[in-house]
């Protein structure tokens, strides 16, 4: 279990790190944590011409306060950033709530945001997690050919990012540099829950929601995302789309679960068969959303 | 592709060198420097047998290359406590060592190393840590000897004999 | 003698602690002799296929590759591995012995058999040049599951054979069929229990290195029996046993797997000698999935027959058992099973049948426990079947059925793995089980109950007994040596894998020369210190090689006192031996260190008395009749959320009695290793293959060892039943937590959901959240 060999770049900066990319010509991949990428390479799963290391783009490595209340995670910002920065567990209780559940301290102390939200693995917390709050990503590529400047940067909502199990629509050449979230706002309550074999697995199902309740308690906004429930990381829109405009009452909540649990596309694996995943993704719907709902209401002014 | 020159500092002391880029950093531990202290059992990065302390966090020296730790610093279970010569001493090993000595913390030993690193950082972070908080420390460490019993035992004494140095 | 500072029986931390927390034991990857080349195997990707071609050409062309080996270029070498354990002499039964050959020819059998071996400069080299080898198999069918795999037409996994029958072997007691005519109840029921890995966390390997001016070959191996491999390496490489030497140094764990003699011991040395260079091999986590031995696949159809009140009857158990595609290791796991059933019970009549089968997965040889877990797990399972159906307690027909005091040594008419009848020698069960009960709160666990219902949860409590052979011979021995210096030294000859022996056999000779445990030095597992004896296995290791220790620290004590006697000038009966120190009773400051003794013992001038040795040394041996009786109750409290059907366990409680214990410390480390080993195995372990043979979780990532998390606090309690069978009176307890754990967490699992899904059956190991559901949703279905 030794990886294969390869050629390295360890660039100082962005632009640095996205020339090299480009260069590889598709044969270059960008190396952040590793906490995935490393042990692919081990067991010899696929071995790159050129691993371009990130680590050292200290651009890359913040989190920040926007001014509307929300925060800029940078890509290369450590998972356990999420745990331990009180502006995260101010800002984003959410993801401070769920940051325990990503793997282990060992993982969480390499790896990083970005590079958990490029992998794709449809079982990870962090892409539902910023989904749920309604990320943007920013993507960064060279120019390519005729294009003029240097750096070419776009958005993409979390939900456009994800094409399927490990399958993004970044390109070869582009990378992930950073995610920002709205901040939390009036009558707006999160939660997470992940039902998971062993502490620090990846889930067999996990849920993250948004709920955010006006004064007079009906629900103005929701938003239910679902771990390892489907090829990717996504949204039970129909689900979340069902408590809009409601009081939401346990009855609601569970009719909310119930359509996330028929909506959803889960695979079976050794853990787990459609059916019990499904079963989870209603028992987990409508735990989280109780949760959140009290959260809300105690945010509601 | 050609090795690449590197400077570190590992358990204080300053290294400089240069490595293939694909040298796993827990085989440049163990096979360049001889620091066999370090153990592998799984080269993915679940067991946490291989765990070294990077900057002061706990890495898994598994899933990282040599390469990655220029101008870091890192330490490894030979740094715990200066012990020499052949006179190896429990009361001079660091608390940590010696909580796990007193608990029968270790059986074969081998994945011990990697959870000293770990409990290192974890009890600066939490000196006085709940049975809970333990449990959830040490869960990125696979022991197949132990049952966890004695480590969580040593942990708590771990903490214990920390806050006495301190005191 | 009350003079004797007692050892035996304290808690003494361990001796071996300092070199381990400090890294600097050294484990066999430790070792790298200058100009080492490493090695890496190609392995059959496939399960079953006919080997068509291998092309090494672009391999060997690789820069950094010394050479690569198939198995033509073998020659000699290439035969069949040796049958390990022979069958015990059982009456009527059939063994076909099939054992690998060091790389594979022609047919491969299982996923990950060796086909080709290569030696580079680094193991990164290999493994690169190992990429560059072409293999061409042709797929054939494989055996894959158990319950067809003797069916007519089913694909052979060797095919000279004619069938995939391994073994066949029938034991009886007394007559079944008339005891369960005469039953007032009979339970049937089939039991699975599956696959899973040892998974020490340090992998196999060997260093081999031969010293061509010595004429001698040393190698380092991560065995747990360094003489029997030293006698394999010797015979097979065509070398005396004196120019070999085994050195099994630190070992990050055992737990059976490393107890076989596997190709790459053979092969390492053999390709050191050949190209003159230190050789190593280091088994990765993704072979050791293969290439190590795994275990426990057993299909079971059982019956109880039983009075109307509970009485025991009589038992029938037929079974299956998986060998692999080999059985280098003989009958030793389904013979355990097949004895181990019948537990602390009473069993008056007794038929077991089991039926050993070739698959095309890789070799099953002992995992701790070996192949105990199944019986205890049938007879546990069939009981609380029974008394569900009989209106009964289910600790009153345990203890109801209990054997008594009085009925040992209790002869049960079949033959055990050592080839002996199986005869408990001792034990006292009833006591055991009734404190189980008490220290897991059996007797008020229905308050308990519905105090956690009151709060949303559903609790479960699971109690069961078991019964270890353990200890079994045929013999270890020890050399104990007071060096001038008055420290000891000592030596045997099983191997250490974390088993504290550095500590409790020291604590054994410390009592009987009157030392300090931390003045004596014990020496495990180098062929050059100590050369007769077998391994570490079986539960044996305090049994065996502890008495061995204490009968030659006894030699040594009485060769002490003779000296001491004509130094002081006083009569034997007057001295003790304190501090390091012969002195005279009632006289302390009449005495001599036993240092200068060891002197006096050893003289460079003048003469030893003719009759006598010289020096303060005894090596003695000792060898058991047949294996001593270990019992113990496993009880626990689980949560059940019955909604998302994940289990956690609240408390755990281990009974258990061994004997004389050494070292209580120790031998709690070896029952919290062994239940969370039993967690594993019953909830989270579970190796898992395709329709073809292919092993689909060959991972850390995808099979589950329990974690920090997973595993609760286990509270224990000893009871000391001395064993009659050797004077120390110890008995093994290396395996005996791993054993009843599936039997205890499934009836506690079903306790929990009694109001749930009354109809609730689990018969099928590991059990796991998502085979939980699908049992509910059965249950429900049912009810």
């Amino acid at each position: 279990m030794k990886p294969a060999r390869f050629d390295y770049v360890a660039p100082t900066n962005l632009d640095d790190a996205l020339s090299a990319l480009a260069a590889g010509g598709g044969e270059a991949r960008a190396l952040a944590g590793g906490q995935s990428l490393v042990p692919m390479l081990n067991f010899r799963l696929g071995g790159p011409a050129t691993l371009v290391d990130l680590n050292a783009v200290d651009e890359l490595a913040f989190v920040e306060p926007t001014e509307e209340g929300g925060l800029r995670l940078g890509a290369m910002a450590r998972q356990q950033t999420l745990e331990h920065d009180p502006l995260v567990r101010i800002r984003a209780p959410l993801l401070a709530e769920a940051a325990p559940w990503i793997a282990h301290a060992q993982i969480r102390s390499r790896g990083t945001i970005g590079g958990s939200l490029a992998h794709a693995d449809p079982a990870a917390e962090l892409p539902a997690l910023l989904m749920v709050l309604g990320a943007q990503a920013r993507v960064a590529r060279a120019a390519r050919g005729s294009e003029s400047g240097a750096r070419i940067e776009r958005a993409s909502s979390l939900c456009d990012l994800y094409l399927g199990p490990f399958f993004t629509s970044l390109e070869a050449d582009e990378i992930l540099t950073e995610v920002e979230i709205p901040g939390l706002r009036v009558g707006e309550g999160t939660a997470f829950a992940e039902l998971a074999r062993r502490r620090g697995d990846y889930a067999i199902v996990g849920v993250a929601v948004r709920v955010r309740l006006g004064a007079d308690g009906l629900c103005e906004d929701a938003a239910i995302s679902l771990i390892n429930a489907g090829p990717t990381p996504c949204l039970a829109e129909d689900a979340a789309a069902a408590l809009l405009g409601e009081v939401p009452t346990p009855a609601a909540i569970a009719n909310a679960a119930e359509i996330a649990s028929l909506q959803c596309s889960p695979a079976a694996d050794m853990h787990g068969s459609v059916a019990y995943r499904r079963h989870l993704v209603r028992v987990l719907t409508n735990r989280v959303l109780l949760r959140a709902r009290g959260r809300a209401r105690e945010r509601v002014v | 592709m050609s090795d690449v020159s590197i400077r570190t500092r590992i358990n204080g002391e300053e290294w400089t060198g240069a490595v293939e880029p694909r040298l796993l950093l827990s085989d440049f531990l163990r096979g360049n420097l001889g620091l066999t202290g370090t153990h592998v059992g799984c080269e993915h990065g679940v067991c946490g047998a291989c765990t070294v302390r990077f900057d002061g966090d706990p890495v898994r020296a598994c899933l990282m290359f040599a390469v990655q730790i220029d101008g870091h610093e890192i330490e490894t279970v030979e740094g715990l406590s200066p012990a020499a010569g052949t006179d190896l001493r429990i009361a001079d090993l660091h608390p940590i060592q010696r909580a796990f000595h007193e608990t029968h913390g270790l059986q074969c030993g081998f994945c011990t190393p990697g959870i000293l690193m770990t409990v290192a950082s974890f009890l600066e972070r939490n000196p006085k840590p709940s049975d809970r908080e333990i449990r959830e420390a040490i869960s990125g460490h696979l022991c197949r000897c132990t049952g966890y019993h004695n480590i969580v035992a040593a942990v708590a004494r771990a903490a214990e004999l920390l806050t006495e140095v301190e005191a | 003698m009350s003079d004797r500072r007692r050892w035996i029986g304290e808690r003494v931390p361990r001796i071996e602690d300092a070199r381990l927390l400090t890294g600097r034991a050294p484990f066999v990857d430790d070792w790298e002799p200058p100009g080492t080349l490493h090695v890496a195997f190609v392995r059959s990707n496939l399960p079953h296929a006919k080997i068509l071609d291998i092309d090494t050409a672009a391999a060997a062309a690789h820069p950094g590759v010394a050479a690569i080996y198939t198995a033509e270029d073998l020659g000699a070498l290439c035969c069949p591995g040796p049958v390990l354990v022979p069958p015990p002499p059982i009456e009527g039964a059939i063994f076909h012995a099939r054992t690998p050959l060091p790389l594979a020819r022609e047919i491969v059998r299982h996923q990950g058999e060796p086909l080709a071996m290569i030696v580079a400069d680094s193991r990164y080299i290999a493994e690169d040049a190992a990429a560059l080898v072409s293999v061409d198999l042709d797929a054939l069918d494989a055996v894959v599951d158990l319950s067809t795999a003797l069916n007519e037409g089913a694909p052979l996994v060797h095919s000279d054979l004619g069938s995939n029958l391994a073994a066949h072997v029938r034991q009886t007691k007394g007559d079944y069929e008339a005891a369960k005519s005469a039953a007032d109840r009979v339970v049937a029921r089939r039991f699975r229990y599956d696959r899973g890995v040892a998974a020490a966390i340090e992998n196999r390997g060997v260093l081999a290195e031969w010293d061509a001016r010595a004429d001698r070959l040393r190698v380092w191996d991560t065995t747990q029996a360094p003489i029997p491999i030293r006698a394999a390496i010797a015979s097979t490489l065509g070398l005396s046993e004196a120019q070999v030497r085994v050195i099994a140094p630190f070992i990050g764990g055992g737990f059976g797997p490393k107890v076989m003699f596997y190709a790459e011991e053979i092969l390492i040395p053999w390709v050191a000698m050949q190209l003159g260079r230190p050789v190593k091999w280091i088994e990765d986590r993704y072979e050791n999935f293969f290439a190590t031995t795994q275990e426990r696949e057993q299909l079971h159809e059982s019956e109880l027959a039983l009075t109307e009140d509970g009485r025991i009857l009589g038992v029938r158990d037929h079974f299956l058992h998986d060998s692999g595609a080999y059985d280098p290791y003989g009958l030793t796991v389904p013979i355990n099973s097949q004895c181990t059933l019948l537990g602390p019970y009473r069993i008056p009549n007794y038929e077991s049948e089991f039926r050993v089968v070739f698959t095309n997965k890789p070799m099953v040889t002992p995992v701790r426990g070996a192949g105990r877990q199944h019986g205890v797990f049938v007879m546990e399972r069939l009981l609380d079947i029974a008394a569900k159906e009989l209106g009964l307690d289910r600790l009153d027909i345990r203890a109801k059925n209990l054997l008594d005091p009085d009925e040992f040594p209790h002869n049960h008419e079949i033959i055990y793995q050592d080839s002996a009848p199986l005869t408990y020698d001792s034990g006292n069960y009833a006591p055991a089980l009734a404190e189980a009960a008490r220290l897991i709160g059996y007797h008020d666990f229905e308050n308990e109950r519905r105090a956690a219902a009151a709060d949303g949860k559903r609790i479960g409590l699971g109690i069961v007994n078991y019964v270890e052979g353990t200890g079994i011979g045929p013999y270890e021995g020890a050399r104990i040596t007071v060096e001038p210096s008055g420290k000891v030294r000592a030596a045997t000859g099983v191997g250490t894998q974390g088993q504290g022996h550095f500590t409790a056999f020291a604590q054994v000779v410390a009592e009987a020369v009157g030392v300090n445990p931390a003045d004596v030095r014990i020496v495990t597992g180098d062929t050059s210190e100590f050369h007769w004896g077998t391994g570490t296995f079986a539960s044996r290791g305090a049994v065996v090689a502890g008495n061995a220790f204490g009968a030659a620290a006894q030699a040594v004590r009485e060769k002490i006192l003779a000296h001491a006697s004509e130094a002081l000038e006083v009569s034997e009966e007057d001295l003790e031996l304190v501090d390091g120190t012969a002195r005279v009773r009632g006289a302390p400051d009449v005495s001599i260190a036993l240092g200068e003794l060891a002197r006096r013992a050893n003289p460079l001038r003048g003469a030893v008395k003719p009759g006598t040795e010289p020096g303060l040394e005894a090596t003695s041996y000792f060898g058991p009749e047949r294996g001593t009786t270990a019992n113990g109750v496993h009880a626990l409290i689980v949560a059940v959320d019955p909604e998302t059907a994940m289990v956690d366990i609240l408390r755990y409680v281990v009974v258990h009695d061994c004997g004389t214990v050494i070292n209580p410390m120790i031998v709690e480390g070896q029952i919290h290793g062994g239940v969370a080993l039993g967690i594993g195995n019953a909830f989270y372990e579970e190796l898992t293959f395709d329709e073809f043979g292919g092993t689909t979780n060959a991972s850390f990532m995808d099979y589950l060892l329990p974690t920090a998390t997973d595993v609760p606090a286990i509270e224990t309690a000893h009871m000391v039943t001395p064993s009659p069978l050797n004077p120390m009176g110890t008995k093994g307890v290396g395996e005996a937590g791993a054993i009843p754990v599936a039997a205890a967490f499934v009836q506690a699992v079903e306790d929990a959901l009694r109001e749930v899904a009354p109809t609730l059956e689990l018969v099928d190991i590991p059990l796991s959240p998502g085979r939980l559901f699908e049992a509910l949703q059965d249950a429900g279905e049912e009810a």
